[in-house]
């Protein structure tokens, strides 16, 4: 019987699988994936679809991955569901694994709202590789693509069109772009680079309706927007976000919110199983409560910190908080924690402003603590600022430093120089 | 595993370190060529951090549990289990900037490309990395660490 269980082979999968071995180098592991390709980087979909990246190069771990860290892996199999008595997953086929420690890293979906004309030929999501390559193949004879989202996804899809010299055409239900990530200010820095690579941005709409061809209904022809206009495009690509799947923990004891709820050992409420990644709503340090945040870099944090505590190292997890950095448009950009405080809740700001070279840059504060980072185009200390953030450390001393060029480590105290510059005297 | 540990209180803030560590990655590993011909110029590994009268100058720390190799999207930063080195595969690399977004210590920086990061290899070829080598006031040295 395997001692472990892991439902999902992404980022909280490894992430897991990598903790686990670390700890226990025998016990027997078992891992169960819908896909049967080796491990590869979703947020690279973008870089696959522009062509910058292949599948060779997008695969994230060794290609003998399982083998290296001797799990059984049931590959190109669904888990249709759990019994938590007898503690085992049901296969499609009909086949039990047991379990002594269950993971459920099962991720997100795509999000699709409800539209007219969704399943017409030509409607494509963002997720996984198949939906990529199908992508790719379509956009060979594509012109003008719609695409539904212009947050993170949105605009990354966005660039790997530009890339391929498409017509792209944004459209976005919040009045301004990227708006998870940056306030007004940075969103229409943006928005204008955008738009200077020759892309239409709608905002404050979303689209009703896909209509099809005069010559083919099946395909996709046009959209029509909230504020009634139609928009010719041959491809939509839906790229609004994901929604957990928690389709396994549905009508089981195991306690569920928007995804799958975990404590900070990203342990369920029922014992011996643990949920991590995107299908689990986990610790977020900046709101201080459990919520859904489905990125990569945290997604594999928690798998490590769910296979510790599952091989009985018990770890607690520090959290993680809304951060991205992007590198579309030739714009790096870092955003982390709160972008866009309310006035009137006892925040400070720290602004630095140069329109002509394109840099932003917003210190989020309370209390004298960071809360939020965002950086435009000089993102070289985000993580320094984001050390001192996760870490509460008050910055009252060296405040005015933090967003000059004149911020380097030897701003800090002495106190917290030492204690983090690792052995520096 | 090696570490480089900076002494505060011996550093004059000379920045020979980040000059030796920009020949050392540059093209000809010549100071002259590096500096003069190569363009655009190699970039070093190490920092000198300054905030008079206080400077040291720091690298890659290789963590333990390295932020950067967790949050990497790409698999280009590996934590290597038999030498405790945190490398970086250039070829792997896809300047997405999440490492630079986790490191607290600023340690990784965009390459000359603009499309990859740069950071310290600890000069594995040398006897001793270049910036260690180099300092006129031995205010970084070598020392041996646990993994």
């Amino acid at each position: 019987m395997p001692k472990y269980v892991i439902v999902g082979a992404s980022a909280a999968g490894i992430g897991a699988v990598e903790a686990i071995r670390n700890i226990d180098k025998d016990g027997t592991i078992a891992v169960i994936s819908e896909e049967e390709c080796p491990q590869y980087s979703r947020p690279m979909i973008s870089d696959f679809v522009s062509g910058k990246a292949t599948f060779q190069r997008m695969m994230c771990r060794e290609n003998d991955f399982w083998k290296q860290h001797n799990v059984e892996a049931f590959l190109g199999r669904t888990a249709k569901s759990l019994n938590l008595t007898e503690k085992t997953v049901l296969l499609e086929n009909g086949d039990k694994v047991p379990y002594e420690k269950l993971l459920l890293a099962t991720g997100g979906k795509p999000f699709v709202p409800k539209m007219e004309g969704s399943d017409k030929e030509g409607v494509f999501t963002f997720t996984k590789i198949a939906d990529a390559e199908r992508l790719a193949e379509k956009l060979e004879t594509a012109q003008s693509v719609v695409v539904i989202g212009a947050g993170l996804i949105g605009v990354s899809v966005t660039e790997a069109l530009v890339k391929r010299g498409l017509n792209v055409t944004m459209v976005e239900l919040q009045p301004k772009i990227l708006s998870l990530l940056l306030d007004a200010k940075g969103s229409d820095m943006m928005e204008s680079i955008i738009r200077k690579a020759g892309v239409t941005i709608a905002t404050g709409l979303s689209v009703q309706r896909i209509l099809g061809k005069p010559e083919n209904e099946r395909a996709v022809g046009s959209v029509v927007l909230t504020n009634g206009e139609q928009v010719p495009c041959d491809t939509v690509i839906v790229a609004i976000g994901v929604i957990p799947r928690t389709e396994l923990a549905v009508g089981t004891e195991i306690k569920l919110n928007r995804g799958i709820v975990v404590d900070n050992y990203m342990q369920t409420n029922v014992s011996d199983v643990y949920a991590s990644g995107d299908v689990a709503e986990a610790f977020d340090f900046t709101l201080n409560q459990n919520r859904l945040l489905p990125l990569w870099p945290l997604a594999v944090e928690e798998g490590q910190v769910a296979g510790s505590n599952m091989a009985g190292k018990k770890t607690e997890y520090a959290g993680g908080t809304n951060m991205s950095s992007l590198k579309y448009f030739g714009i790096p950009i870092v955003s982390i924690g709160i972008a866009n405080p309310r006035e009137e809740t006892g925040f400070e700001i720290l602004i630095r402003f140069e329109p002509e070279k394109n840099l932003y840059k917003k210190i989020v504060l309370k209390d004298n603590v960071i809360v939020g980072i965002t950086l435009v185009n000089d993102i070289e200390r985000a993580g320094t600022l984001f050390h001192l953030m996760k870490n509460r450390v008050n910055v009252k001393k060296f405040k005015r430093d933090i967003i000059s060029d004149n911020f380097t480590l030897a701003v800090l105290p002495a106190s917290l120089r030492k204690n983090m510059c690792l052995g520096c005297a | 595993m090696k570490r480089i540990i900076a002494n505060e209180q011996v550093c004059m803030g000379c920045g020979l370190c980040e000059v030796y560590c920009t020949v050392q990655h540059s093209k000809s590993k010549d100071i002259v060529k590096a500096y003069n011909k190569e363009k655009p110029r190699a970039i070093s590994r190490v920092r000198l951090e300054v905030s008079k009268p206080i400077s040291f100058a720091i690298q890659c720390r290789n963590c333990e549990d390295a932020p950067c190799v967790t949050a990497c999207l790409s698999g280009a930063m590996k934590k290597d289990p038999e030498t405790g080195l945190v490398t970086h595969d250039k070829d792997k690399c896809i300047g997405c900037w999440t490492c630079v977004m986790v490191c607290p210590y600023g340690a990784l920086k965009t390459d000359i490309s603009g499309k990859v990061v740069a950071k310290c290899d600890l000069c594995m070829e040398l006897e001793e990395p270049a910036c260690v080598a180099n300092c006129p006031n031995r205010a970084l040295t070598v020392k041996q660490v646990k993994k």
